[in-house]
């Protein structure tokens, strides 16, 4: 919402502070104000100057030298300006002043251009007539002014040389730009935002006074109305005007219009629209003649109708578009916009003019099928007040009637069968200071309610809230208006007293901060993904057909196939990053993810989904599977989570079939580890070796315990033997480590992995595998017969696989 | 005797005086005290000496010896000492080379500028909560007083997937489960991820985050909210920032405001971060509405409370001063690599 100060003074005169007080206090009492313009923030030492003798200049003949009289001197005007004579009354910037743009340039000037005297083919010239554009302006706005050269003053403009010109064309206006909250329906209008300005200040409100004269004639004698849909249509009012006369509308009305960015057209539609703008009530003026059977039905399209708008365009409607009508045809779209056949002419005799309230739903999906938002469907989307509309269409009458643009017929054509009554709240000060913290006196309080219209009743106790106030309904929103205008700074800071509670974490973000420390220690960044992705996802990681993954939660608007789907696998994130930073040319790359995949329980949707945090790690560059794994084991380690085994596996689609595996906690399934299947590399454009690792959070936070219970230092020393042995290449050392650590007895400390070697001593197809086993006792000595015979059961269990200690 | 003792002590001393290095120094060692040392061919010549003398004799020798040893310490002490400062100046480095990194994974900007915000509210006795992000109109929209039809709920911000069960649009529908619940007192923060059908831009990203907190107990009021805000406002952007709280509305509660701080950048002089007029706004908050009180099952006139939601990113944006918030989400290492 944009208002000019000018126009706000309107109805507070006694409005009198800068700019930048108004502001900020209008923001402070609940109008946010986004910004300002100066009208006239680059135009300085702009006179009005009357041409007095014009002669040709010796040495260019394009040019003249005027001498130009600017009430307090004379002074001499070198111009190119054709379209100027003696006589006329200019905009003259003088030395040292400034203009907003350059003549026939295009570029913008945020500081301006500044003038100064000089010579002119040596001719003196003290300053520079201005044309329209150069006052920061165009033809749209002062259509009087010349397509090329100096504006020149209409003689009813009633200046005089000496005259502030800028102040003349109504320049020196401030536009305040607000960001009005959609509650405040009321203040989408120029009298709802002088009223919060008068209370802001604490200055006397004067609303325009309506009244409308009019002839002996009877409205009913000219129209009929008919309501079909009462819910889509509350209110409908209509007024006549005969004997129309099609004119230019004022100069102040054209100003205010025009600091409104709404060029003025004619006294007729300057008027509608300059009500739009006072009440924020739109209003449609029809010809009459072309109303058919003298008679307005309101009721919805039928589907498939079409019909022209005012515009020339052809809209195709359904029967959720409230049409109004005559006794014949469609006559215009509800609340959007009027229709081609009974649009204004210039040759128009009668007019009906239509302020109505319509649903502010309705018009806001009908608006948005048929594809049609124009000013006046951006108010009925609001929701706007029904006892406005008669107002309204009175200003509107009253102005009419005031312009002389025609004569206005008595009564009022209006179709409202159920008012809306002004609503009535207790008034109950000791609430609003218990909610608020404060100890406002009721007298404030009540001096608050009144310049906002709200009517204290001393007998009950109540307030009568104006209906124009939709949005005040409790005592909160009473509390509010109270907090309003008693400051939002003035109310005192406090703490909440009462209870103590204890701040904490939930156990689930401890095991993920667990995790993310983990994964940074060993180079892994953090990053983030979409939870949304494209279906296509899945034929990049080469999900087959029947996959339970491309069992997905669908969004039913989304911003495109690429966001459509909601993810079931969370890998496309981390992929999608890893390929964007080897395209970069980043050598190496090692990020994670924590976030949800959405798995339904069925579809579609009849209960929320389960959704699974999952962590994903990839990389590429330095590092290979093992590197992985060992990050992947430091978390388990971290989490206190033991027995995790990793199973190898051939049959996860986007992984090589001979690097991955599932990471089991006896049939718990855990996650997933591999390397990347090439053709998935290829499908992301991620040509080189990637690792990646998902683990399943919330089986993990099942599993954690940060709990630790210090065993004591081993006292005894240890004895440590070695084991080389020669296997079938197929065997998995992780079935090795299994046999030992199964047959060594409670003895076994430890076992390691220190040598796998292939090659020709040992055979083809044959591989070297050698373990160091340490043997230890926490109460005495082992005896080392007793270490002998753990390793014979060792080799016994090894022997049954058809593994043999190297010769 | 004695002049011969005295001799081989003199003689001693010099060569050890003189001598460059440790091996030279025990050659005198050996040469003097060792088995075939001078001075122990004295002491096998004591049967020569006349018994009366031989104490005497001995003591001579043994002071010799005593003499020799002492010195042949502090010489080796010496000169073990140069020798090591030999060899550190011959292990000076370069200490300007540069330091060897280990690889470092780094945490994701918005990751470290929640854990922020929630180190602030968990100090002051806040619980963080979570709730899912595919959630029921019900708690979206419908218990917090956006009933059907508000344009709040239009398609073009909301993204459905049934005409009951869409992707949350902010962290509030959190404060309703909680409030359901009904375990009295609440002081919860929820953070965690929304959506709302915005095209990706360098501001807008159709999936971002909040931070929500909720407060109910007896006897709230709004005096208590510009506290906590003030004192979270504070703790997290400086001692020295102040808080200014305009009156602006949201449907769950009433009153409500959006709060602006001192740019803290230019410390609420005017820059360009905060568009010059020395303000920057990060959270918008109120009372809790007492309709969604009562929707919720709790009786508003004995309760009462605040709940206030903060934009992620938008914090993350202006710490960091990163300027496209499309970054966020490309994951580049170059980037992350800067926190």
């Amino acid at each position: 919402m944009n208002t000019p100060i000018s126009w706000i003074k309107a109805y507070v005169p006694d409005l009198d502070v800068d700019v930048q007080e108004f502001v900020d206090r209008m923001t402070l009492s609940g109008s946010h104000v986004e910004g300002y313009e100066k009208k006239d923030k680059n135009l300085e030492k702009i006179v009005v100057g009357k041409i007095v003798t014009m002669e040709q200049h010796p040495d260019a003949d394009k040019l003249v030298v005027c001498q130009v009289n600017i009430g307090t001197e004379m002074l001499q005007i070198v111009t190119g300006a054709k379209n100027v004579k003696v006589g006329d009354l200019v905009p003259l910037v003088l030395d040292g002043g400034k203009v907003a743009a350059a003549h026939g340039d295009d570029t913008e000037y945020p500081e301006g251009i500044k003038i100064k005297k000089g010579k002119l083919r040596g001719i003196e010239s003290n300053g520079m007539m201005c044309g329209i554009e150069e006052l920061g302006s165009s033809r749209d706005f002062y259509p009087e002014a010349p397509e090329d050269g100096v504006y020149v003053f209409l003689s009813e403009s009633g200046v005089k040389p000496g005259d502030d010109a800028v102040k003349a064309l109504g320049l020196d206006d401030i536009v305040v730009e607000y960001e009005i909250t959609s509650n405040r329906v009321d203040c989408f209008s120029m009298i709802g935002m002088a009223r919060e300005v008068a209370a802001t200040f604490d200055k006397p409100f004067y609303p325009p006074v309506v009244t409308v004269k009019a002839n002996d004639k009877d409205v009913n004698d000219f129209i009929k109305v008919t309501v079909k849909d009462q819910n889509l249509c509350p209110r409908y009012c209509a007024r006549v005007v005969e004997n129309i006369k099609i004119g230019p509308s004022p100069k102040w009305m054209q100003d205010r219009l025009k600091a409104m960015g709404i060029r003025s057209i004619n006294n007729l539609v300057d008027i509608t629209n300059y009500i739009m703008e006072e009440y924020g009530q739109p209003m449609h003026a029809y010809n009459l003649d072309t109303i058919a059977g003298n008679e307005i039905i309101v009721k919805r399209a039928a589907d498939g109708d079409l019909f022209t708008t005012l515009d020339g365009q052809e809209r195709k409607l359904d029967s959720g578009v409230l049409m109004i009508c005559d006794g014949e045809k469609e006559v215009g779209i509800a609340g959007v916009m009027g229709g081609e056949n009974s649009m204004i002419t210039d040759d128009v005799k009668t007019v009906l003019f239509e302020a109505a309230c319509f649903d502010g739903t309705n018009i806001r999906l009908a608006s948005r099928r048929i594809g049609l938002r124009t000013d006046a469907s951006a108010k009925f989307e609001k929701g706007l007040d029904p006892n406005t509309a008669l107002e309204a269409i009175n200003r509107a009458c009253q102005l009419v009637e005031e312009m002389g643009c025609g004569d206005v017929v008595g009564g009022v054509a209006d179709v409202y069968p159920e008012p809306v009554k002004a609503k009535v709240l207790p008034f109950e000060p000791e609430r609003y200071n218990a909610l608020l913290g404060t100890d406002i006196a009721k007298e404030d309080m009540l001096a608050y309610f009144k310049k906002l219209d709200l009517v204290y009743n001393e007998e009950d106790n109540t307030l009568t809230i104006p209906t124009f106030r939709q949005d005040l309904g409790c005592m909160a929103d009473l509390a509010e208006e109270v907090a309003r205008f008693y400051g939002y700074d003035n109310i005192p800071v406090s703490l909440p007293k009462g209870e103590a509670t204890v701040g904490k974490k939930p156990f689930n973000q401890r095991v993920e901060d667990v995790a993310r420390e983990i994964c940074e220690r060993n180079g892994f960044s953090g990053g983030m993904a979409y939870s949304f992705e494209s279906p296509k996802v899945f034929d990049k990681l080469l999900l087959p057909e029947d996959a339970h993954e491309r069992q997905t939660i669908v969004i039913s608007n989304p911003l495109g196939e690429d966001f459509s789907i909601m993810r079931t696998v969370s890998l496309n994130g981390i992929l999608t990053s890893l390929a964007t930073n080897y395209n970069r040319r980043n050598k190496t790359a090692r990020l994670y993810e924590l976030g949800n995949i959405y798995c339904p329980k069925a579809l579609p949707l009849t209960e929320l989904p389960e959704e699974k945090m999952r962590l994903t790690l990839g990389m590429y560059g330095e590092g290979d599977f093992f590197t992985m794994k060992g990050v992947v084991e430091e978390i388990f380690d971290k989490l206190g989570v033991s027995g995790i085994e990793c199973e190898p596996s051939n049959d996860i689609p986007y992984l090589h079939p001979g690097r991955q595996a599932r990471l089991m906690k006896g049939k718990l399934e855990i996650g997933m580890i591999g390397q990347i299947h090439p053709e998935t590399g290829d499908n992301y454009n991620l040509k080189t070796d990637a690792y990646v690792a998902v683990l399943n959070m919330e089986m993990l936070t099942m599993l954690a315990k940060f709990d630790r219970k210090y065993e004591g230092i081993a006292k005894f020393p240890a004895s440590t033997r070695d084991l080389s042995m020669v296997m079938e290449k197929g065997i998995f050392v992780g079935q090795i480590e299994h046999v030992i650590k199964k047959n060594a007895g409670k003895i076994l400390e430890s076992c390691e992995l220190f040598d796998i070697y292939e090659g020709e001593q040992v055979g083809a197809g044959k591989k070297s595998v050698a373990f160091s086993l340490i043997f230890r006792a926490k109460d005495r000595n082992l005896e080392s017969s007793e270490v002998d015979k753990a390793i014979e059961k060792v080799l016994d269990a090894l022997k049954k696989m058809g593994i043999e200690l190297r010769a | 005797m004695k002049e011969k003792l005295e001799a081989i002590k003199a003689d001693a001393l010099t060569k050890i005086e003189s001598a460059k290095d440790l091996d030279s120094l025990n050659e005198i060692k050996v040469a003097i005290l060792g088995k075939k040392g001078e001075l122990t061919a004295v002491l096998k010549g004591m049967k020569d000496v006349p018994p009366e003398e031989r104490p005497m004799v001995g003591q001579m020798v043994n002071e010799a010896r005593a003499a020799i040893e002492e010195k042949l310490e502090k010489e080796k002490t010496r000169i073990a000492r140069m020798l090591r400062t030999e060899k550190m100046k011959r292990e000076t480095i370069d200490v300007t080379l540069p330091g060897k990194k280990s690889i470092r994974g780094h945490r994701h900007p918005n990751q470290t500028a929640l854990e922020d915000l929630e180190r602030v509210f968990i100090g002051m006795g806040y619980e963080i909560v979570e709730g899912p992000e595919i959630e029921y109109d019900k708690y979206n929209f419908e218990l917090l007083n956006i009933p059907a039809n508000h344009p709040a709920k239009d398609e073009q911000d909301t993204f459905y997937i049934t005409k009951d069960i869409l992707l949350r649009t902010q962290t509030s529908p959190v404060q309703a489960r909680i409030m359901e619940k009904g375990n009295l007192p609440i002081r919860i923060i929820s953070p965690g991820r929304v959506f709302r059908a915005d095209e990706v831009d360098a501001t807008h990203s159709p999936s971002f985050h909040q931070m929500e907190g909720l407060v109910i107990d007896k006897g709230i009021t709004f005096a208590d909210l510009k506290g906590t805000l003030e004192q979270f406002a504070k703790e997290f952007f400086g001692e020295k920032t102040k808080v200014k709280f305009r009156p602006h509305h949201f449907p769950f509660t009433e009153p409500s405001a959006e709060v602006d701080i001192t740019c803290f950048k230019c410390g609420g002089k005017g820059c360009r971060m905060c568009k010059g007029s020395g303000w920057i706004e990060i959270l918008g908050c109120g009372m809790v509405h007492p309709h969604v009180l009562e929707m919720c099952g709790i009786d508003s006139k004995e309760y009462q409370g605040f709940a206030f939601g903060i934009g992620l990113e938008r914090i993350t944006l202006l710490k960091y001063e990163i300027d496209d918030m499309r970054l966020l989400y490309e994951n580049d290492v170059r980037f992350l690599n800067q926190f």
